[in-house]
């Protein structure tokens, strides 16, 4: 049953501009992670904002349970690929109770609850710290544990770990993965990383290179988790996956090229 | 950890090894160097000051300092810089009350921007100094129209840099906010607002320290009392040990006003500080 | 018309029509409501504008300031660059002379007005040599925190390919740090007009700030609202060609961000 449903989007930024994004459709069940894949520039970001609705699409449109995206909602929380979204001037804690605060949550209920969220991301003790004084692992964490303060049924994270070092993203890979089968919330998940995709999606969708870009392939990864990184069936599921972002890679490349 | 040069708002110089020149300078003794070429240069003050030239022109350290007793004892320093900081107190205050809000305003709505761009960009290179005239003029040549003076200087440097600080206003920051369904008045508020306090601290401690200069320089030209009228007032007579203990006061008001800024800041206002 | 274009084209009605507005108001107040000697209209100011000029002393007077500035500026950026590089590369230097730095920052150049006075009269090496030590102050300062921020990475890739002290110092030290001696002198330029304008204001006769100081004299408010405006055309057109031209000069020396500041 499709929870989120993209109906034939078309996206550009401006009149004059390129098609970003055409004819894109795309169907996620509730409580699953969708990762999406693709080239660079193809426009995987911008799908994550109209969905988000930072962007509203140029044509067609986005549902969630049936209903019209008509802007932001607290339904749907994005985590974003820099941590500029933390507010620097409030602690870590501070950062998480934000969302609660907005909604007009008692101090003591808000304290509680983004205590919770912190602990559930591995950030007890540093609650008094400012995002300044975290490291970048530190901070994606806080991005995640104010979405799950908040219980929204959508996350969507936008290349999460792509600004981290190697061995911090596998940790929080590890851990993300654990949190979306503890919560079952949905999640769009953005990444390069073909490994990072198998390892914590249901279904990964390949996307083609721009512009006028659609989603080429959906792969479904059918491998119990938790998930295993060096098995056979992992390594064909990257072969897989890898052969068709590959071609459109290629495709931008002699693109890039001919432009020369 | 402090370092001195904090004070020059430098990073923290690492003793470079500059290649070739191996010369390693521990700290005691940049302290010490720096001590060493301070003394040097007074004592070539005094030396010059009594011999080369008619001291009366080029009052000697030890002078200068005799002329700022004098003025502590009569009580003169006192007064004057008393009525010269409460005319940049009073000055920065209303610039700073109406270039905050006018700053975000601009910032944040478009239209009031460009109402009141044209004039902000063009008085904006009008030093203040120029305006004591008018100010005379129009409110006499009592305190208004050195209050006017300062008001005029800090109210650009505030309203400047708050228009830059909502421009630097994470996207993102704003985004989340939207996410988490805050309203308009909780996305100003929480969001916009703190996210700005950085620069308008900035503006406001740039518009402190130019203050002092505009306040002399309006006690040049139209003041019965104020430390710009000390030095003036001495040039004039003749006094110039006077002068230049009223110019050392100067100097060292400008350092004590900045430091204390910061430390207030520091001390209130860290968590709004710019990240270092 | 581009939407860019149209975006730009209403951009500019609005300035049009607060100006307009402005002056409309300013025209209408100054007649009914104050007394025009004190709050002259434009009308008014535009006329003793065109006489000015056309006894060339508007002219006069706006040279003379310029004049100063530039060459006020142009001594006080030559020692500035230089010391600040000599500050920025030899700590020896730097510590003799940081003591003074940290003083007479905050000692402004308005302040050695009545001194200077004193020592070398009211002429035009009183002002140059106040607008040179305005100048000199902020550009060195600048200058030397560009030479202390040079990417190591850069000093250190010239060593691996052999580069001398000479070479480094000439081919990767000045060149990484003209960005910063043009926002100091950028800077400085700005500090310029007011101690100009102070200089002229209290002793002087001749230029701007003079024309503003006489509005008293002849008790003719006309001059000082023209004064001012002037200086603040100067001040735009200045800064104006400063970016410019330091953008067309140096624009390899930078990203793009050359000697732009937020004030």
């Amino acid at each position: 049953m499709a929870y989120v449903t993209f109906q034939e989007i078309d996206f550009r930024y401006g009149l004059p501009g390129p098609l970003i994004i055409r004819g894109f459709n795309l169907e996620v069940r509730r409580g699953e992670f969708m990762a999406l894949v693709g080239p660079s520039g193809c426009g995987k970001t911008t799908v994550l904002n109209i969905l988000a609705g930072f962007e509203t699409p140029t044509a067609g449109e986005v549902l969630v349970d049936d209903r019209p995206v008509r802007g932001p909602e607290r339904d749907r929380i994005v985590i974003f690929q820099e941590p500029d979204s933390l507010y620097p001037w409030l602690t870590a804690l501070e950062n998480v109770e934000f969302p609660l605060r907005v909604l007009g949550v008692s101090r003591s209920e808000r304290r509680a609850r983004a205590a919770e969220a912190l602990r559930s991301v591995g950030l007890q003790g540093h609650e008094a710290k400012h995002p300044g004084h975290l490291s970048g692992g530190m901070k994606q964490r806080v991005q995640l544990a104010r979405a799950l303060v908040l219980e929204a049924p959508i996350v969507l994270m936008d290349e999460p770990f792509a600004a981290l070092d190697a061995q911090t993203r596998l940790i929080l890979q590890e851990e993300l993965g654990q949190i979306a089968v503890r919560t079952q919330r949905t999640i769009l998940f953005i990444t390069h990383d073909i490994h990072e995709a198998i390892f914590l999606a249901d279904r990964v969708g390949v996307m083609t290179a721009g512009p006028d870009s659609t989603i080429k392939k959906i792969v479904e990864v059918e491998l119990q988790r938790p998930r295993v990184r060096g098995s056979a069936a992992f390594g064909e599921l990257y072969e897989q996956i890898n052969q068709i972002l590959s071609e459109e890679v290629r495709r931008v490349l002699r693109r890039e090229d001919s432009l020369l | 950890m402090r370092r001195r040069s904090d004070v020059l708002d430098l990073d923290p110089v690492s003793p470079r090894r500059w290649p070739g020149i191996r010369v390693l300078i521990p700290r005691s003794d940049a302290v010490a160097g720096s001590a060493a070429s301070v003394l040097a240069v007074v004592v070539l003050w005094q030396v010059a000051s009594t011999s080369w030239v008619p001291s009366i022109l080029f009052p000697t350290p030890l002078q200068t300092l005799h002329g700022w007793a004098a003025m502590v004892r009569e009580g003169v320093l006192l007064y004057d810089v008393g009525v010269s900081l409460g005319r940049i107190a009073i000055g920065f205050l209303l610039g700073t009350l109406i270039g905050v809000p006018l700053g975000i305003a601009m910032g944040l709505f478009r239209p009031i921007a460009v109402v009141l761009e044209p004039y902000v960009q063009f008085f904006r290179f009008v030093p203040p100094v120029a305006w004591i005239i008018p100010a005379i003029l129009w409110f006499g040549i009592g305190e208004t129209s050195k209050i006017f003076v300062i008001f005029y200087t800090t109210v650009f440097l505030v309203l400047l840099n708050t228009m830059a600080g909502v421009a630097a206003i994470a996207r993102n920051q704003i985004r989340s906010a939207r996410c988490f369904g805050a309203s308009h008045w909780q996305l100003f508020l929480w969001v916009s607002f703190p996210a700005t306090m950085p620069y308008v601290l900035t503006g406001m401690r740039l518009g402190m320290g130019n203050s002092f200069a505009a306040v002399v320089g309006a006690e040049f030209i139209a003041a019965q009392a104020g430390l710009g009228f000390v030095i003036i007032e001495s040039g004039t007579w003749m006094a110039t040990d006077r002068m230049f203990a009223g110019m050392l006061t100067l100097g060292l008001l400008g350092i004590l006003a900045d430091q204390l800024f910061r430390a207030l800041s520091r001390r209130w206002a860290s968590r709004y500080l710019m990240p270092s | 018309m581009t939407r860019r274009g149209a975006g730009r084209a209403v951009h500019i009605l609005g300035y049009a029509v607060s100006v307009a507005v402005v002056l409309g108001l300013w025209e209408y107040l100054s007649r009914r409501a104050i007394t025009p000697l004190l709050f002259p209209s434009p009308l008014s100011t535009l006329r003793v504008a065109i006489g000015l000029a056309a006894k060339g002393q508007l002219q006069a007077d706006l040279f003379a300031s310029l004049g100063r500035i530039l060459a006020g500026f142009a001594l006080g950026s030559v020692l500035g660059v230089a010391g600040g590089v000599l500050m920025g590369a030899f700590r020896p230097v730097r510590l003799f002379f940081e003591p003074y730095l940290q003083f007479l920052r905050f000692l402004p150049a308005l302040a050695w007005i009545p001194a200077v006075m004193l020592w070398v009269g009211t002429g035009e090496v009183a002002k140059i040599v106040l607008l040179a030590y305005t100048t000199v102050f902020i550009v060195a300062l600048n200058t030397m925190v560009g030479v202390t921020r040079v990417p190591r990475n850069q000093v250190r890739a010239a060593r691996s390919f052999g580069a001398t002290r000479a070479h480094i110092f000439f081919l990767v030290t000045i060149p990484a740090t003209v960005s910063y001696m043009l926002t100091g002198m950028r800077l400085a330029m700005g500090n310029c007009f007011m101690t100009l304008v102070a200089a002229e204001l209290v002793a002087s006769d001749s230029g701007l700030g003079y024309l503003i100081f006489s509005s008293r004299q002849w008790m003719q408010t006309e001059l000082a609202f023209i004064g001012i405006f002037a200086l603040g055309v100067l001040g735009l057109i200045a800064d104006q060609a400063f970016q410019a031209a330091s953008g067309w000069l140096f624009w390899r020396y930078d990203g793009g961000s050359l000697g732009r500041t937020t004030q």
